[in-house]
């Protein structure tokens, strides 16, 4: 069964007023559990909006969302239960913190969840551990800390809800290369351990390419597709029409191909690209093998 | 949500009203308050709701608009004319009842105020639907810049009112994207009494707060480093122009403000 399913699901912005602009557009999409999904699409293009319907922030105009195959109404407590199953983490997070330690941070979530002081400790060490920070930390104002340790202290308390869903809004814009890469790490890693479905909101096709095994390409307010990796960035001519580019090492191979060397193009990581050209020149050195 | 708040309600546009200088829309604006002070009579009113509506038409900004300054004061209107019909007892009596006496001329008075009001509503509000704030804070800037010589910062003031206006939508959006980061975290904003309420608002006012004084802390930085030191010496990228529209819109002014006085010379 599909965990996120929605029909027919469409949002407008400001109706009835001069300004009003279709943000989502009639999207109809089936995420199936334990999926790691990348999800790139324009400034714009109403990526951000569309996630923000998962756990009940916006309500739909029209169409309907089921999460777990239970379906979202506006019924406030069931909205405040889908919110503990759907983490949400925004963009900048670091920007939420307000307690006075990460420790009290972190366990906002949690406490609002109204879950025991010995269950929210255990939680808090474990997601603490997840996000790959010291201990030490715990007892420090969240303001202390530099800009990666409060992103990471930050999803840590969205983390520590345990929902059966976390989406992340470019979880590592701003951040140097290698931020980048420690955050990105951490989430294919608890994506590893928990078994859980992840969505992974990007600008960067090269982040995409190398964490999620499915890609939800949003393109002017519509779902343009939902498919693998592979078969999405197949499209690259598509998808560089509507201003994404596809991931670097895809389009040296992309303009092999056109230049007539005989190769395989469906390359996305600098790995596996590295690993097929290596074969080749292998080859083309000892053609009798 | 938050973002229906409109702050300052600029209609742009590009109509003559638009594009006279707002040095002269404010003076303008004050000659009208004081034309329907002077103004005694019915007849020197409508001489005054004739030049507003006119100037409205002129601006194109929608009616409907109009009516909707007038919501907000809705409770004034009925206030003031309730007590002037209650307790204006001279006159011709017109409908007595127990302790309630109500009369012509209380009548009239009312009517007289609530057309006043309105009319000094509708033109006000003319002037900041057709001038954008950072240019009327401009404009005040100039047209108090006299007082400079008695040491006021005028300057100073202005810049406080411009950088305010700059970082209220700005300060909105955080807002709303805070809220809805903490809603994610499951933070209830929506029941409890009171003292819950407000200790919800905790996780919303501290990285508010926090954020506005990064904020402020990376403005007066940059701004610094293009040198600002003030008002002294500092020249505009857009010179406040007055032209021909300005004195055109000035006679004509003048014209009703005449027609008033005499109306109220020859007691018509």
């Amino acid at each position: 069964m599909a965990i996120i399913k929605t029909e027919n699901l469409t949002y407008v912005y400001g109706e009835g007023t001069p300004f009003r602009k279709v943000a989502v557009d009639d999207v109809n999409l089936e995420i199936e559990e334990g999926e790691m999904v990348g999800v790139i699409g324009h400034t714009g293009s109403g990526k951000s909006t569309l996630i923000q319907h998962f756990n009940g922030l916006l309500q739909a105009t029209s169409g309907k969302i089921f999460i777990d195959g239970e379906e979202l109404t506006k019924d406030k407590g069931k909205l405040r239960d889908v919110r503990f199953k759907v983490g949400l983490v925004f963009q900048y997070p670091e920007y939420q913190l307000f307690e006075e330690t990460c420790y009290k941070d972190i366990a906002f979530g949690p406490k609002n969840m109204g879950l025991s002081d010995e269950e929210i400790d255990k939680r808090i060490r474990e997601t603490v551990k997840l996000v790959g920070l010291d201990e030490k930390l715990l007892d420090k104002s969240p303001f202390e800390l530099s800009g990666g340790q409060k992103r990471r202290v930050a999803i840590a308390g969205v983390m520590a809800m345990n929902p059966k869903i976390l989406i992340l809004d470019e979880p590592a814009s701003g951040l140097d290369p290698k931020g980048r890469d420690k955050i990105l790490g951490l989430i294919k890693e608890y994506h590893q351990e928990k078994k859980n479905t992840v969505m992974l909101v990007s600008h960067s096709m090269e982040d995409v390419a190398k964490n999620a095994s499915k890609i939800l390409v949003m393109n002017k307010a519509k779902l343009f597709c939902y498919d693998d990796t592979e078969k999405v960035f197949h499209r690259a001519d598509e998808l560089t029409e509507m201003g994404l580019a596809v991931p670097q090492i895809t389009r040296v191979f992309n303009r092999l191909k056109a230049m007539g060397v005989d190769i395989n193009d469906d390359v996305y990581t600098v790995k596996y690209g590295t690993r097929l050209l290596l074969d080749i020149l292998n080859k083309k050195q000892h053609p009798d093998l | 949500m938050l973002k229906d708040i409109t702050i300052g309600q600029f209609f742009p546009g590009n109509s003559f009203v638009h594009k006279l200088d707002p040095r002269f829309k404010i003076v303008f604006t004050i000659i009208f308050i004081v034309m329907l002070f002077v103004a005694d009579s019915f007849a020197g009113l409508g001489i005054g709701i004739v030049f507003v509506l006119m100037a409205f038409l002129i601006s194109k900004i929608p009616f409907a608009m109009m009516l909707k300054s007038l919501k907000p004061i809705l409770s004034i209107i009925i206030f003031t004319s309730v007590l002037n019909i209650l307790f204006i007892r001279t006159g011709d009596v017109v409908f007595k009842w127990a302790f309630l006496t109500i009369t012509k001329q209380g009548l009239t008075t009312a009517a007289f105020m609530v057309i006043r009001i309105v009319a000094l509503i509708i033109g006000t509000s003319l002037l900041t639907y057709t001038t954008s704030p950072i240019v009327l804070t401009d404009a005040i800037e100039r047209l108090l810049s006299p007082l400079k010589k008695i040491k006021v910062p005028v300057h100073a003031l202005a810049m406080m009112m411009t950088i305010a206006l700059r970082f209220i939508p700005t300060l909105v959006e955080e807002t709303d994207k805070i809220m809805s980061a903490q809603k994610a975290r499951g933070a209830d904003l929506e029941s409890g009494n009171i003292i819950q309420r407000a200790k919800a608002l905790v996780p919303i006012l501290v990285p508010l707060f926090v954020s506005s004084f990064r904020r402020a802390e990376e403005l007066a930085l940059a701004m610094e480093c293009r040198c600002y030191h003030g008002g002294d010496g500092r020249t505009r990228m857009k010179q406040l122009k007055c032209g021909y529209r300005d004195f055109v819109a000035l006679f004509v002014l003048a014209g009703f403000m005449a027609v008033v006085i005499v109306f109220n010379v020859y007691g018509i």
